[in-house]
Parts: structure tokens; C-alpha cells; sequence
């Protein structure tokens, strides 16, 4: 597949005269994930690290923590810091440069995804209460973009947290000792949350786009879910929805997240 | 004769870091290769030959290598901010200068040769295992090259010349003379395309590891072109 150039008008259409009869072109149903693997620990020299692959699309992600001033308004907690970029190595379509918007949006999802759901017990990130905190900074990195980058980054995100320890912090000299990891993880919930995205093509909703497939969606919806609890939704571009349309996305993306959460479940203990 | 420095690692004087390499790793790119060694994990993709924008840097005599090398944040122990910083923009042209040489772009006027380089994590000897994986990815795309580019460091511990500096060795030798750094790049017909020197070391022991490290460049050779008979597509 051509990924420099956008997907054509005609398979465009082709696309949507299957989705119609509920194929695709990979043989996926609609409401299928491809195939999610995962690998975790993958740079040692972060806190916490995990490779995604959703088919051909691969995300590397990877915890670091450092210590600094609390903010005013959340004294007694830990920061949280998502970043999100999309490298030039991982499409033609991507360019050097400042984070664009993109990028940008990406990171400012998976953050409520992961903030929202309370699954980093930030309280207990406190060292002294409105002096000094640990920051927790997810960077999330593409590195083959084939659709969906969003999901993969969550995702990575998510498992990376799961085997995230916390590096050794000398209270005396007030000093975090990088490189060096106690073996305390990080202070997470029950919560599971994944993030899925539902793209609406012509009269069809799908889950887990192709980058051709995204190309021609007209909207898409993505909800940070943990079991059954919605906590982050963003609806990203232009085409309205009906509101029987949305209800459908809300069923489309509970039923996704039993099937994808069967795929990760043993990443997540 | 000096007597020999015991490493940390337990490596001979002249041994190199266990390597491998793997190509065809990023199925969007026009090429694409990891190199590891010890613990220190590159990879690259080239894309192009295409055009170059902005048009006032193309070249109309002949196409243009790109390479851009990066760290991610989290390949250190300490979090490297996301971005360009002046130490990635020396490597970078440095990448630029050591493979250069080699790719032939007469035929391409006006277009450009991307290779993106980006370290997932770091433990020294990162400039070298990133000019290792930018030119297995080249020869994967296609791209004509003349030669093979192969890099690594000699460097001197104390009074000791060897092979390969690892972290500790490169950040936190501090004995004697301290540590000295000599990244290096040659082409499979032995000629270098990149010297850098970091340290303190005579024009003796400089000729006697550029000798080591001409050496250990053929066993690195070796092991890309390997990598690259290896492609699973």
C-alpha cells in the first residue's frame, strides 16, 4: 500500500461498498481488532517501557519519574505528563519539526485516558506535602503507523505503567539516583483503562482502522473505558452524529473492550 | 610495555560488545534496520529518493543525504526532553558526513535521502550504532552505495588502548589518564569517513587505535551484511 499519498477516491469507495456488505479488505469484521502484541521492559534504561504492535502498526513507550514542586492546586499529588510524537522514521507522511497538531492531540487524549481513570494513585506519588511530588512522564513514540495509533498508545501506555518501579530517591540529599530502580511499582488501581477508537464510514461504524480505512473516516470517537466505566471521550473531525448513531458507538466500543482487554489481559498484572 | 587495564565488563582490551542487526524493521519506510550492541539499541529508516522540499535546498548537480539522529527520552537513565538539542544536531551532520562518502545520488538531482536515526536506548557508543543501522537501512532501500559503512570507537582507559567504550566506561572511568573516546567509521575498503576524538592520547596510541578499531569494523561488516541476506520480505 501507498502510505505517502492519502487513499484514493476510488478505493475510497471501494472500501465503503464493502463495509456495506460487512467486510473489509483484510477479512476483519467490523468490530475486529488485528492482532495486538505486546512486549514489555524493551529499554532498560526507562522506569517502565512496552512495544505495541496492532498489526502493522508498532508504538514504543516508555516511563521515566523525576521529582518537583507539586502544583498549587493538587499539593499532596504526583504530576502526570504524556507527550506524544510521531517520528518521521514511522511515515512518510510525518516531518521533522515542533509537535504539530496531530501529535499534540495525541498526547492530550492518551493523558485523560490515563489521568481520568484514576489508575495512577497520585496520592501516594506525594514525598512532602507541597514541596516535592514524583512526575510521572509517559512518552509515547510511533514508530510504523499503519491506523490506530491512538489505541496503541494507550495501550502501551497502560502496560508500560504496569511494570513501571520507582527509581531510588535519596530524601537527605533531596536527589533522585537514576539508573538505579527500587523494587516498588508504581502506586496503580484495578482500573484497566483501554482506549478505543470508532471510526464512521459512510453508514458504518468500525473499530481498529488501516491507515486506509482512517483516511476516508468521516468521524471517529475515542473513549477511555475500564470496565464498563466511561472516564475520556474525544469526537475528532468534522461529520455530525445522530445521537442513535452515538448510542452506537457507545455498544460498538463496550463489546471491543472485552474482546481487546482477552488480547492484553496478562500484560496487565 | 604497559600492562593491560582490567575492564569492568570483564572484555579484553580489543573485544567489542556482543552485536546483531536486523533489517526490515518499519514496513512504512523505503528501508529500515537495528543495531544492537551490548545494550546500547539503534534504529533507522530511509525514505526517498524524493523530492526535496524546500526547493531552495535542492541540488540541482545531484541528490542530498538527510540523516537526522535523535534520542528518545526515555533511552537514558536521565529523561532527555523530546526535541533537537545541540549535541543531536553535531551527531546528526556527523551521521551525515560518515555515510555520505559512500551513496550515490549523481544520478538524483534536486531529490533527498532521508534517514531518520533514533536511539530506543543508550549506553554509549550511540553515534556508531547509529551510523551501523542508517547504512544497513540505505542498502535496504536500494539506495547505490560504493561501499559499506561500519563504525565503532576505539578509545583508551587510563593508559590502555581497547575497543568499544560501554557507559561506565566512557562516563565513570576515572583512573590515571581517565577515559578517552575515538568514534570511528570505515568503509569496507578500509578508508575512514568519520574520526572524532574526546580525551587525552598520544599520536601513537591514536594510530595504534584506529588500527583496532579498522579491524573490528570488518567483523561489523560482517554481521550487516548478514543481517541484510537476512531480510524477511
Amino acid at each position: 500500500m501507498n502510505t505517502t499519498m492519502k487513499t484514493s477516491n476510488i478505493t475510497g469507495e471501494r472500501i465503503k461498498k464493502y463495509l456495506e456488505q460487512g467486510k473489509r479488505f483484510d477479512g476483519r469484521k467490523l468490530d475486529e481488532f488485528r492482532e495486538i502484541s505486546i512486549e514489555t521492559g524493551v529499554s532498560k534504561n526507562a522506569e517502565g517501557s512496552a512495544r505495541v504492535k496492532i498489526g502493522n502498526t508498532e508504538v514504543l513507550v516508555g516511563v521515566k519519574m523525576n521529582t518537583s514542586e507539586p502544583y498549587p492546586d493538587s499539593p499532596d499529588k504526583g504530576n502526570l505528563m504524556v507527550t506524544a510524537e510521531l517520528l518521521p522514521l514511522s511515515s512518510p507522511r510525518f516531518e521533522n519539526g515542533p509537535p504539530k497538531f496531530p501529535a499534540i492531540e495525541m498526547g492530550r487524549v492518551i493523558d485523560r485516558a490515563i489521568r481520568e481513570s484514576k489508575l495512577i494513585d497520585v496520592e501516594k506519588l506525594c514525598i512532602k506535602k507541597g514541596e516535592k511530588v514524583w512526575t510521572v512522564f509517559i512518552d509515547i513514540y510511533s514508530i510504523n503507523d499503519d491506523g490506530n495509533l491512538f489505541d496503541a498508545a494507550e495501550i502501551g501506555a497502560l502496560v508500560a505503567l504496569k511494570n513501571t518501579k520507582i527509581p531510588k530517591y535519596d530524601e537527605k540529599e533531596d536527589k533522585v539516583l537514576f539508573g538505579e530502580l527500587t523494587d516498588k511499582k508504581i502506586p496503580l488501581s484495578k482500573n484497566t483503562p483501554i482506549s478505543i477508537t470508532a471510526h464512521k464510514i459512510g453508514n458504518n461504524f468500525i473499530v481498529d482502522p488501516t491507515l486506509e480505512e482512517e483516511d476516508i473516516s468521516e468521524t471517529r470517537v475515542t473513549i477511555g473505558s475500564s470496565n464498563g466505566i466511561i472516564s475520556s471521550m474525544q469526537k475528532g473531525n468534522l461529520c455530525a452524529l445522530k445521537t442513535e448513531e452515538m448510542s452506537k458507538i457507545l455498544d460498538l466500543i463496550d463489546k471491543t473492550y472485552t474482546e481487546v482487554f482477552k488480547k492484553i489481559e496478562k500484560h496487565l498484572k | 610495555m604497559v600492562k593491560e587495564i582490567k575492564r569492568k565488563s570483564g572484555r579484553k582490551a580489543d573485544e567489542m560488545r556482543p552485536i546483531s542487526a536486523k533489517v526490515g524493521i518499519i514496513p512504512n519506510a523505503d528501508g529500515s534496520a537495528m543495531y544492537k550492541s551490548g545494550e546500547t539499541i539503534a534504529i533507522a529508516a530511509v525514505y526517498g529518493p524524493k523530492k526535496m522540499h524546500p526547493q531552495h535546498s535542492q541540488n540541482p548537480a545531484k541528490g542530498t543525504l538527510r540523516c537526522t539522529y535523535s534520542m528518545l527520552s526515555f533511552s537514558v537513565t536521565d529523561r532527555i526532553r523530546p526535541g533537537p538539542n545541540r549535541r543531536s544536531t553535531e551527531i546528526s551532520k556527523i551521521i551525515e558526513w560518515a555515510l555520505d562518502p559512500v551513496v550515490m545520488l549523481d544520478n538524483y538531482p534536486n531529490m533527498v535521502v532521508d534517514v531518520h536515526i533514533h536511539m530506543t536506548q543508550a549506553d554509549a557508543g550511540t553515534r556508531c550504532a547509529g551510523i551501523n543501522a542508517a547504512a544497513m537501512a540505505l542498502a535496504h532501500a536500494g539506495i547505490p552505495m560504493k561501499n559499506m559503512v561500519s563504525s565503532i570507537a576505539a578509545g583508551k582507559l587510563d593508559k590502555t588502548v581497547v575497543l568499544d567504550l560501554d557507559k561506565y566506561e566512557d562516563s565513570d572511568f576515572e583512573e590515571g589518564e581517565g577515559s578517552t573516546d575515538i568514534p570511528m567509521s570505515f568503509t569496507d575498503d578500509g578508508k575512514l569517513t568519520h574520526i572524532q576524538v574526546d580525551g587525552y592520547i598520544s599520536k601513537e596510541q591514536l594510530k595504534q587505535a584506529i588500527e583496532m578499531a579498522k579491524k573490528a569494523s570488518g567483523k561489523i561488516y560482517e554481521v550487516q551484511e548478514k543481517a541484510l541476506k537476512e531480510i524477511e520480505k
